[in-house]
């Protein structure tokens, strides 16, 4: 099948971008949507034209560095997929898509269709984990977890940290990322001692590097590749108002908050 | 160049013990002083980053993927075996030191297997108490399952993302560190070479690969925990970004390569589907427990899988070993695959398939009880292929997706240049000739958490290291070397692209050095690759330039080193007049057809000294003693 | 390339209205507030259809009752004014958070409700600024009168104009309702997996209801369902 894309072109971070426009020919249904963009490649670098940047590394849907906008919708249309995943069956001959990158003030575009998401490294930085100093673990059954518990902190651990979330919601908040490493780690008892401290400066931090606000609509959860459920930011909520309005001191002064 | 393994001496039991003992300590007002390199930020590496920041030392951590959390440690599924004996089903430390070793079909250190299954149980409890979700009865303890048919239940698993989530919780550590200043992360950064002042490793040369900036980096030691050199192959189940650069870039500097030959083909891939085809994706061994493997018996029978009666069809593994039937190792299924494709009896367009069928599990479990065992692996495959495995067979081939060779490392996992350790895939490994499945994501874990912080302190305090910057004549002749070779890369500008130079070494690698090898195509391989290496520095297009980022720059300078590595895999292999583990060699096999060892002359490491460019390798021997696990023929009769 | 940390204020009051959770929280609270009185309004209003004097009688007794009525004014005007003072700041934080949009964007995963929020609550609010001096100053009513509620209404609503564009903005606000019911319990933290399915039907039902109430009203009107007796239509 043939198909015609628009995709977003930017040099590098600083310079403009703007829609162009490609011819896909050929295009095989078995091909995934990122090797029908490997072909396109190489059929610019024979052009003598520059290839289009993407990121991408594991390609089975498990690393989370893929990801853009297919007509719209975040790692495209099919539910609860990676576009490494994706596959040209889901298309058919003649359509037009337009390709652009995640759009975030957060996520500032690097080059073409990837952009930088380290935001979210410095978001499970400022909480985001359970402090455990190597060798001091006491045996991995002394603490029962009833089952109930590790799934649901399974289903919240599911996160890949694509970005899509951020990308779908017409707030640009990233409450799905952070209400899914909330609520996995407040799940267990594990992470009970440090649950206050982490709502708070997990919470602050997604603040400090601009995402939006959570209003609750609901596109994120539409769009997780893993299907993380909103309950996760209402866990994250429940957290952060009672840690915010107790305010015991989980966080110092001059740690943040 | 001397192979000191640095094993204690004594019984096994104690010898790790006895070891850290010996070892000297750095005073931890001291650690502070001193700078550490940890390339790699998966298992090993994150592990290690987040270990050594926690003890105080000054950690810098590279990672070539924009976040540590993406480092391909996050794709394994299956999951973690440790010898806790929580099952009561007769596991002990020695049972599983026993199998990986018989399982590495004796090619392994024993005192390092033996301190790999003591540290498993360590490893256990320290990723509970960072929230891994690891799955629980409903009692609230810990679940295990057998894996890779183990007789014992001691893999430990969450979901089927158990490799995601143990990566997720040495990141966190890892983050913790960053946030307390411990360490210094930096992301899209590639390491391009290895310096080494006084014959001692004192740090780095990268680029960055957002604005393609060459930056040295010095330190008192460097670990490189950069994964395997699966990708050599081209096709495989590593990722895209996955690469032998800094290994092998090291190597070049002085460490030894160890047994590279030893690559591990898991049989229960998804197909290749066609010329555009990027990487391949590796479905769980576990559905072999219930699918049944077969091929038509006639050769070319093109009909669809349904219209085959049963009589018309071959149950290869059930009828060559009776007992274990579709439970064979991952070595004898894929080889036994790749045979009946070879006879023109594979399935599926190109040939190169057989079926996984579940129909007769279906009609003796239900459908429902299959949707609960492999539910998410059916939708993966039919995502994939499109085609509803409830309904039609999978289909299914080998494909390379482990590598047990790597770097060269004593007890300490220092290799032979001193200041320079490897962790995890990158290093040769515990593994012997043939990884056992669960092992791989065990090791890193060790390395990181429970070996490094000890080996490292003990090299530092007893090593005086002189004051070093980046102004050193040896940090500038190495700088301005790896610029030229960016440079060299960018200037050939010829007509075929880096990708179509990967595909065409990976199958070359694949055809003569993959499930099957033997003298005559090693040799030829060896020369195709050597030509074809002489093309790709003469041919390759390398499009735009060196100052920004430059996806396509970055797979040059790796498939560059590729194709020296091809090389000498296929020369390992050649020199390895055996077949062991996930090395075949077809001319050393018994009238059955199975692996024949040569322990009388091959039970030893073979590790490998780079001469330069133009001169053969040498090969060291280190030779391999096994006390306590005695030699014996695997048989899956 | 250590993480930069959130710089917050040193007051812990301040500090606690920083938060984007708690200021939508607040959106909650007071959402919550103001949805009490819709519901006591609605009631209050469904009363026409039992005739002048009941209504009367009930604007009669609100009236006489001052530390009522006004406790109950103040309360709904801090409500409406944190309301919408919170609101305009989340609004300011998303429009910074994507300075660059999209040229193609799909939102069709979220409902319509969820969606135009920001859109339906400024309509609301110019209805109910319109609403206030129509029917509670008389302002802009044509024939007011300060005790007769009856007579205030049914004049009111026999103007089309009036009338239809009372039905368009009730709809907007039970739109408005339909997400915010289910949406406040989320803001402050309560998601259930069996629970949260029922609250979303019941705020589904709720709005459907308060339309068809507060509707019913300039219908019954226009249609002579609800007329004054003196008047021969």
């Amino acid at each position: 099948m043939n198909l015609t894309l628009h995709v977003w072109r930017q040099a590098k971070a600083s310079a403009p971008g703007r829609m162009e426009r490609y011819e896909a020919k050929d295009v095989s249904p078995d091909m995934s949507f990122l090797e029908m963009l490997d072909v396109v490649n190489e059929k610019l670098i024979a052009d003598g034209k520059t290839p289009i940047t993407f990121e991408h590394d594991c390609r089975e849907g498990i690393c989370g560095s893929c990801g853009f906008m297919i007509n719209g919708v975040a790692h495209g249309p099919k539910s609860g997929t990676t576009v490494c995943q994706l596959h040209m069956r889901s298309f058919k001959d003649g359509d037009e898509l337009y390709l652009e990158p995640w759009r975030a003030k957060a996520f500032p575009v690097l080059k073409d269709l990837m952009v930088d998401r380290n935001a979210f490294d410095r978001i499970i930085a400022a909480g985001g984990y359970i402090t455990a100093r190597t060798g001091s673990a006491p045996d991995g059954n002394a603490i029962p977890v009833p089952k109930a518990s590790s799934d649901q902190a399974m289903d919240a651990a599911a996160c890949i940290g694509c970005g899509a979330c951020v990308a779908a919601c017409p707030n640009a908040s990233a409450a799905l990322f952070s209400g899914a490493k909330i609520s996995h780690l407040g799940l267990l008892p594990q992470g009970q001692a440090e649950r206050e401290r982490r709502a708070l400066r997990m919470v602050a931090q997604v603040k400090a590097e601009q995402f939006g606000n959570c209003t609750n609509i609901g596109e994120c959860e539409a769009v997780c590749p893993k299907h993380i459920p909103l309950a996760v930011i209402a866990r994250m909520n429940r957290d952060y108002l009672k840690a915010s309005w107790k305010d015991r001191g989980a966080v110092k002064q001059d740690e943040s908050a | 160049m001397k192979l000191d393994s640095r094993v204690p001496s004594g019984p096994i039991e104690q010898a790790w013990e006895k070891a850290r003992f010996d070892m000297k300590l750095v005073n931890p007002a001291n650690k502070r002083k001193f700078n550490v390199i940890v390339v790699g930020s998966g298992l090993g590496g994150g592990a290690a980053a987040a270990s050594l920041g926690e003890l105080g030392y000054n950690v810098k951590c590279f990672c070539f993927q924009d976040s540590p959390r993406r480092a391909h440690s996050i794709a394994a599924q299956g999951g973690i075996n440790a010898a806790k004996n929580y099952q009561n089903d007769g596991d002990s430390i020695y049972r599983l030191f026993y199998d990986t070793v018989k399982g590495g079909d004796f090619r392994a250190r024993e005192y390092n297997v033996y301190r790999l299954a003591q540290n498993s149980v360590s490893i256990i409890d320290q990723c509970v108490a960072q929230g891994v979700p690891f799955a629980r009865e409903y009692g609230g303890l810990l679940a295990n399952r057998s894996f890779g048919g183990a007789q014992v239940s001691r893999t430990f698993y969450a979901r089927g993302q158990t490799g995601q989530q143990l990566l997720l919780g040495a990141y966190q550590a890892l983050e913790a560190q960053i946030d307390a200043g411990r360490v210094t992360m930096y992301p899209r950064t590639e390491m391009l070479d290895l310096v080494v002042i006084d014959g001692k490793a004192r740090g780095i040369i990268t680029r960055n690969l957002v604005t393609g900036k060459i930056e040295s980096h010095v330190a008192d030691a460097v670990i490189l925990a950069t994964g395997g050199y699966g990708n050599v192959f081209y096709l495989s189940t590593n990722a895209k970004g996955s690469n032998c650069t800094a290994i092998w870039r090291a190597h070049k500097r002085g460490a030894a390569f160890a047994n590279p030959c030893f690559t591990q083909i898991h049989p229960t891939c998804i197909p290749v589907s066609g010329d555009y085809q990027s990487k391949l994706t590796l479905m769980s061994e576990s559905l072999r427990n219930d699918g049944r493997i077969w091929v038509p018996k006639e050769k070319g029978d093109k009909r669809t899988p349904s219209q085959i009666p049963e009589g018309e069809r071959d149950y290869y593994l059930e009828r060559r070993y009776p007992s274990f039937g579709n439970l064979v190792p991952r070595d004898v299924a894929s080889r036994a695959a790749k045979a009946v494709c070879d006879e023109g009896r594979g399935v599926g367009e190109t040939g190169l398939g057989v079926y996984l069928d579940f129909a007769e599990s279906i009609r003796r479990l239900g459908r429902s009880t299959i949707e609960e065992r492999y539910g998410n692996l059916f939708e993966m495959y039919e995502r994939i292929t499109g085609e509803n495995p409830y309904e039609t067979p999978m289909r299914i081939y080998p494909a390379i997706h482990y590598t047990m060779g790597g770097l060269w490392v004593d007890y300490q996992l220092m290799s032979t240049i001193p200041g320079l350790f490897v962790l995890g895939e990158a290093n040769f490994s515990d593994h012997g000739a043939n990884r056992l499945g669960a092992s791989a994501l065990m090791q890193g874990l060790s390395d990181g958490y429970f070996v490094i912080p000890y080996t490292l302190g003990n090299y530092l305090a007893s090593n005086k290291l002189s004051k070093v910057d980046t102004g050193a004549p040896e940090f500038q002749a190495v700088a301005a070397e790896v610029e030229q070779g960016v440079q060299k890369l960018l200037s050939i500008k010829g007509k075929r692209t880096v990708a179509s130079f990967h595909r065409e070494l990976g199958k070359i690698i694949w055809d003569y050095c993959g499930m099957a090898r033997n003298a005559e195509g090693l040799k030829h391989a060896i020369g195709r690759v050597r030509e074809l290496r002489h093309e790709f520095w003469t041919n390759v297009n390398v499009p735009g330039s060196g100052d920004d980022l430059n996806q396509q720059l970055e797979g040059a300078g790796r498939v560059a080193d590729f194709f020296e590595l091809g090389e000498l895999m296929c020369l390992d292999a050649l020199e390895r007049n055996e077949s062991c583990g996930g090395h075949f060699r077809e001319e050393y096999q018994t009238d059955e057809g199975e692996a024949l060892r040569d322990d009388e002359n091959f039970q030893y490491v073979a590790a490998w000294e780079y001469k330069g460019p133009d001169t053969p390798p040498e090969l060291h021997k280190e030779p391999l003693e096994f006390e306590y696990v005695h030699p014996a023929q695997r048989s899956y009769k | 390339m250590s993480p930069a940390t959130a710089a917050g204020s040193q007051n812990r009051a301040l500090r606690f209205f920083e938060a984007t959770i708690v200021k939508k929280a607040i959106v909650a609270v007071t959402g919550a507030v103001m949805f009490g009185f819709v519901t006591g309004h609605l009631l209050g209003n469904l009363q026409v259809f039992l005739g002048p004097e009941r209504i009367n009688a009930y604007s009669a007794f609100l009236k006489s009752n001052a530390e009522l009525l006004w406790g109950a004014r103040i309360t709904l005007l801090i409500a409406l004014f944190a309301h919408i003072a919170m609101t305009i700041q989340l609004w300011q934080i998303k429009n910074a958070a994507r300075p660059v949009g999209y040229v193609k964007k799909n939102n069709s995963h979220s409902s319509l409700a969820a969606r135009t929020m920001y859109y339906s609550g400024p309509v609301i609010l110019a209805f109910v600024i319109f609403h206030l001096l129509h029917l509670t100053l008389g302002t802009v009513h044509p024939h007011y009168s300060e005790t007769d509620v009856y007579a205030n209404l049914v004049y009111g609503f026999l103007q089309w104009p009036v009338a239809v564009s009372y039905i368009v903005a009730v709809g907007l606000l039970c739109l408005h309702l339909r997400h915010g019911i289910s949406s406040m319990f989320q803001t402050l933290g309560f998601n259930h997996p069996r629970h949260t399915p029922r609250i979303q039907a019941a705020a589904s039902v709720i709005s459907a209801l308060f339309f068809a109430g507060y509707a019913s009203i300039p219908l019954a009107v226009m249609t002579g369902v609800v007329r004054l007796s003196s008047m021969s239509l």
